[in-house]
């Protein structure tokens, strides 16, 4: 059961992107490119989604625990620290190098661009050498 | 004009109900960075991250088939850019503890000041690599 709502939820997540523009990148660089011929529309992705979380997680989250699950897993972190802020320069620069955040890049699998398979590939040998600093 | 926010409007709020959805029924945030990082690193209790993960591509595939909508054009970037942007991209999400969607929709959702700082950081970073690569670097 808990693998068939994951399933669903991954689908519909992915669906979101698609039809939200976020897995095409010119669509995503314009809207990064704010000093250019800036192309607003997409911050209604984030704004629609937010809309949605901000609303629901307050009332879900006043639940004992979570429908399939013993407890509910959430993250915990508070801290505005200089990992957080290096972490999400980074992560921004590489956004707006090539136009796919982790998300849509794994949704865009499905278009069969190979450079689409770089990205990818470089991505999770990014996020391992990310661990490794980190633990070391 | 007004057309044209309707579809990412309509995806945002799809996007918004599969993290409500996750979270009301297995208790997660769908971060999707930390999703693809537990899913390689062989967390416990794995096989939901990677069911999840390949909704992720089967949602997208069903939308363009069964609407007949066209695949987006592919980037006119080159290879190598991909290559850099992925590494920046996988290095700074798990630097960070998360990317658009974690501290984004999740986050901010949550209340979190950690996440609407990252998030307004990492917009910020992507703004400004587009302007100093389209009309300072043009072409590059």
């Amino acid at each position: 059961m808990r693998g068939i709502v994951a399933l669903l939820c991954g689908m519909v997540f992915g669906a979101g992107l698609a039809v939200s523009g976020m897995t095409d990148t010119a669509k995503v660089l314009g809207f990064l490119d704010i000093f250019g011929t800036w192309v607003p529309d997409l911050a209604f992705v984030m704004g629609g989604a937010v809309c949605v979380t901000l609303v629901a997680f307050h009332f879900v989250l006043k639940r004992k625990q979570p429908v399939l699950s013993a407890g509910f897993a959430l993250s915990g972190k508070t801290a505005i620290d200089g990992r957080l802020l290096s972490g999400a320069t980074i992560f921004g620069i590489g956004w707006g190098v090539y136009g796919y955040c982790p998300g849509p890049a794994l949704s865009a699998l499905v278009y069969l661009d190979s450079k689409t398979v770089i990205f990818v590939v470089a991505m999770l040998v990014g996020m391992a050498l990310a661990n490794k600093a980190g633990s070391a | 004009m007004l057309y044209s926010y309707t579809t990412p409007l309509i995806g945002g709020l799809l996007i918004g109900l599969s993290s409500v959805a996750l979270l009301y029924f297995l208790g997660r945030m769908a971060g999707i960075s930390s999703i693809v990082w537990g899913a390689i690193s062989a967390q416990p209790d794995n096989s939901w991250r990677w069911l999840f993960l390949v909704g992720l591509v089967i949602g997208p595939l069903l939308y363009h088939q069964l609407t007949a909508t066209a695949y987006p054009t592919a980037s006119p970037l080159q290879w190598w850019h991909a290559l850099i942007g992925g590494l920046l991209v996988g290095f700074g999400v798990k630097l960070g503890s998360g990317c658009t969607s974690g501290h984004g929709v999740c986050g901010i959702g949550n209340l979190s000041p950690r996440s609407l700082i990252a998030t307004i950081t990492f917009m910020a970073t992507g703004i400004i690599t587009v302007y100093v690569m389209r009309h300072l670097l043009e072409g590059m």
